[in-house]
């Protein structure tokens, strides 16, 4: 007697259909668009940084590798422009922060009043920072300027403004003031509006002191609001252009020649690729670097909030 | 009656009869002169298509960058002439000068095709010409299947002419040997004074003629006038600070930017000279030069001396033109006023800025852009420009000399001409033409901020200046 032994042959899987197998290529596709989009013009920078290349002296072209940036290091010129950039970066982003944490602490409670005025107080942000600037430069007009007229009123007669070296900046700090304060302003005020209420009912009903409220509760629960804050303006003054550029030029002299007005300047004006995407890199990996410190320091931050909460 | 009026319009083209005549028989067929100017145009057109196939490029599309100005607005108004004449259609883009030449820059350096013909500065093409970017007009001008023999380039100022070539050697002579003709003259400024009638006859002034003059007019209007400040001049960190009155003055004692030895640029802003003059200059901004020099462009030296606000101005003399029109406050009290810095020179050298056409080296039909280019460039159009609309000042000898243009600026504009007469002779670029133009003068600009703000001594700052303008020309090779 013969067996016939039966081996089944294993059953053909159906084939799945195209779209739900690219379906997660497809998804991160826009994604990579971005990031190629991101990624080439930067590297492409950073390959014009390591060359001499000016568009007016073709010839002239010649890879250096990190000539640039060494030649950079023994330039007094690039030394101001960080240390003016600093400055410049430091004034503003302490002081909006001082002031919109202030206003924002007076609009903290949900009043018909305190709504109109924190809309109100907007408006600076809605306007463009280069038009905010052709505003100032007339208000600042020694001649007919109002603002002149203003301080002259108080005995200081004959002030330059943003056409004198010794209070250049003072001048476009003001703008930028005038500009960014409400954007510091609306971010902590949505924080502070945000914030548990039991540990200040708590405090109220002990009696605290409001400083130590203020200190000892509210800014620390607050610290994740206002290091955002302060990285969003940090990184937009570093790089800042507009207001400086529309007002001065980068003068009086070289006075405010920040790292994006002497870019622009440099690619713009005088056709020099390399030197310009150099300083580019360099400002990238400052801004980067300040980044990665803030990031940091928001993340410790926002683990001890939740901790304590 | 139409025909009669096509004949009149021919006959006073071709120069057989003059205006009143025109205006008279204009009259006699019922037609007012104003309503001729259509029959004038077409008739115009018709007389440069006797002579050259103007239609060659029929059904082409040309486009062109301009930059917002009253010689572009007057292009544009008279663009309908040329596309009768050529059956040609074209498109144009305009910005304004603050972000012009950023656009011309970022469109030539990114090889796009978009634009065929853009307008241009004559020191921009000592960038976009060595880059490779600009069409040399050489080999056009000397083709008569290219350019109509009605369209006279000598008839152009010939100091305009070589202004606006270059063979690209750093230091070469413009309009020397070799040299490409990166771009056609279309209208040019000239340095002189424009200045406050009013204001003038109250403190009972004469127009300053040379730097001591100018000094102490400017002083006195500071001093007396009640409120004007004496003398308008830029200040900005800009090149252009230094290319209007400065420049002018500055070559009117003799001085250069650079010198050249060996085929080596070299500094020249800090002999004895130079330092003498500059320590004028800078004695006249800081005695009488607005409060905010330091962010003065040429808007805000036009528009200080169209309100009143200032006595005088040492800078285009188009910009006083302007002001003496619209709805300037000054409007009717303003007159101009050749100036020669120097006591001991013959007369003006006046450093000139001339707007001129250029074509993009990546246009896709450059023989319809050149059609373009020698048309607006060509008498007719300046004619139309300089009688019907704003073409001061035109870069042709024939439109000077034309009654109309003569009587309309004298009428209106009391030295205009006067101050043409006594500067064209000498006016040129006073620069030497190198490829770090724009960054060593613009650097030079910055150093005068810094004299001027006390910040360092004229001795001082000039010999830095000299010193880092050295190091840069050495850095890329020229120096």
């Amino acid at each position: 007697m013969s067996t016939t032994v039966i081996i089944p042959t294993p059953a053909k899987a159906p084939a799945r259909p195209l779209l739900p197998r690219l379906l997660p290529y497809l998804l991160s596709l826009p994604a990579l668009i971005v990031c190629i989009g991101i990624l080439v013009p930067f590297f492409t920078a950073a390959w014009y940084s390591l060359q001499r290349y000016n568009l007016a002296m073709p010839l002239n072209r010649e890879f250096v590798w990190f000539g640039q940036y060494l030649d950079m290091l023994t330039d007094p010129d690039f030394w101001a422009t960080v240390r003016v950039s600093a400055v410049y970066a430091a004034s503003t982003v302490g002081l909006e922060l001082l002031l919109g944490l202030g206003i924002a602490l007076l609009l903290r409670e949900r009043t018909r009043f305190n709504n109109i005025v924190s809309v109100a107080l907007l408006l600076p942000l809605m306007t463009a920072p280069a038009i905010a600037s052709l505003m100032w430069k007339l208000m600042t007009n020694p001649n007919f300027g109002v603002l002149s007229w203003l301080v002259a009123l108080f005995g200081v007669h004959d002030f330059r403004w943003a056409s004198a070296p010794s209070s250049a900046m003072f001048t476009v700090v003001l703008v930028d003031i005038w500009v960014y304060t409400p954007f510091m302003m609306v971010l902590l005020l949505a924080g502070l509006r945000s914030l548990p209420q039991q540990p200040f009912e708590a405090a109220r009903l002990d009696g605290v002191a409001g400083h130590f409220v203020f200190f000892r509760i509210t800014l620390p629960m607050l610290a994740p609001y206002i290091v955002t804050a302060t990285l969003f303006r940090m990184l937009d003054s570093m790089q800042q252009f507009d207001i400086v550029y529309a007002m001065t030029q980068g003068g009086p002299g070289d006075s405010l020649m920040l790292f994006q007005v002497r870019a622009y300047l440099d690619f713009f004006q005088y056709t020099n690729v390399g030197t310009s995407a150099a300083l580019m890199i360099v400002l990238w990996a400052l801004t980067y670097a300040l980044s990665n410190v803030f990031i940091k320091q928001w993340l410790k931050l926002r683990e001890r909030t939740h901790g304590a909460a | 009656m139409h025909e009669k009026a096509q004949d009149l319009a021919t006959a006073f083209l071709a120069g057989r009869i003059g205006r009143r005549e025109l205006a008279r028989r204009l009259a006699g067929l019922g037609l007012a002169l104003g309503s001729a100017e259509t029959l004038l145009n077409a008739a115009a057109t018709r007389a440069l298509a006797a002579d050259f196939d103007w239609k060659k490029h029929q059904g082409t599309q040309i486009k062109v960058l301009l930059n917002k100005h009253p010689y572009a607005d007057a292009l544009i108004a008279d663009l309908a002439n040329f596309e009768t004449l050529t059956g040609m259609e074209v498109t144009y883009d305009i910005f304004p000068e603050d972000v012009y030449f950023d656009k011309v820059t970022a469109a030539l350096s990114s090889h796009a095709t978009q634009y065929d013909v853009f307008m241009t500065g004559a020191y921009q093409t000592w960038q976009y010409g060595p880059a490779g970017w600009l069409v040399d007009f050489n080999e056009y001008l000397k083709d008569p299947t290219k350019t109509a023999a009605t369209y006279n380039w000598d008839d152009i100022l010939p100091n305009l002419r070589a202004s606006t070539a270059w063979s690209g050697k750093p230091g070469a002579e413009l309009g020397g040997p070799g040299a490409h003709q990166w771009a056609v003259p279309w209208g040019f400024e000239l340095n002189n004074l424009s200045y406050n009638q009013t204001i003038f006859d109250k403190l009972k002034l004469s127009p300053p003629r040379n730097m001591e003059e100018l000094m102490a007019v400017a002083a006195k209007i500071t001093k007396d006038a009640g409120g004007p400040y004496g003398i308008g001049v830029r200040g900005s960190r800009s090149w252009a600070t230094i290319h209007p009155g400065f420049l002018s003055a500055y070559s009117n004692y003799g001085q250069r930017d650079f010198t050249m030895a060996n085929g080596r640029l070299r500094a020249a802003m800090n002999t004895p000279e130079s330092k003498a003059f500059h320590k004028l200059w800078v004695q006249m901004i800081q005695e009488s030069g607005p409060k905010n020099w330091a962010t003065y462009t040429w808007y805000q030296v036009g528009t200080d001396l169209g309100a009143g606000a200032s006595g005088m101005i040492y800078d285009a003399d188009i910009l006083g033109y302007f002001m003496n029109g619209g709805d300037n406050r000054e409007r009717g009290h303003l007159a101009y006023a050749p100036f020669a810095a120097n006591p001991a020179a013959k007369g003006p050298t006046s450093n000139v800025w001339i707007w001129s056409l250029a074509m993009s080296n990546f246009s896709r039909q450059k023989d319809a852009g050149w059609t373009f280019i020698q048309w607006a460039s060509g008498t007719d159009h300046l004619f139309y420009g300089a009688r019907k609309s704003d073409v001061v000042n035109p870069v042709r000898n024939s439109v000077w000399q034309d009654a109309e243009f003569k009587e309309r600026i004298a009428k209106s504009y009391p030295g205009y001409l006067n101050q043409y007469e006594k500067t064209a002779p000498d006016a040129k670029i006073y620069f030497t033409p190198q490829p770090l133009f724009f960054n060593l003068t613009t650097e030079w600009a910055a150093s005068l901020q810094r004299m001027v703000a006390r910040e360092v001594s004229v001795d001082e700052g000039l010999d830095k200046l000299a010193d880092s303008v050295n190091r840069q020309l050495h850095q890329a090779g020229i120096g």
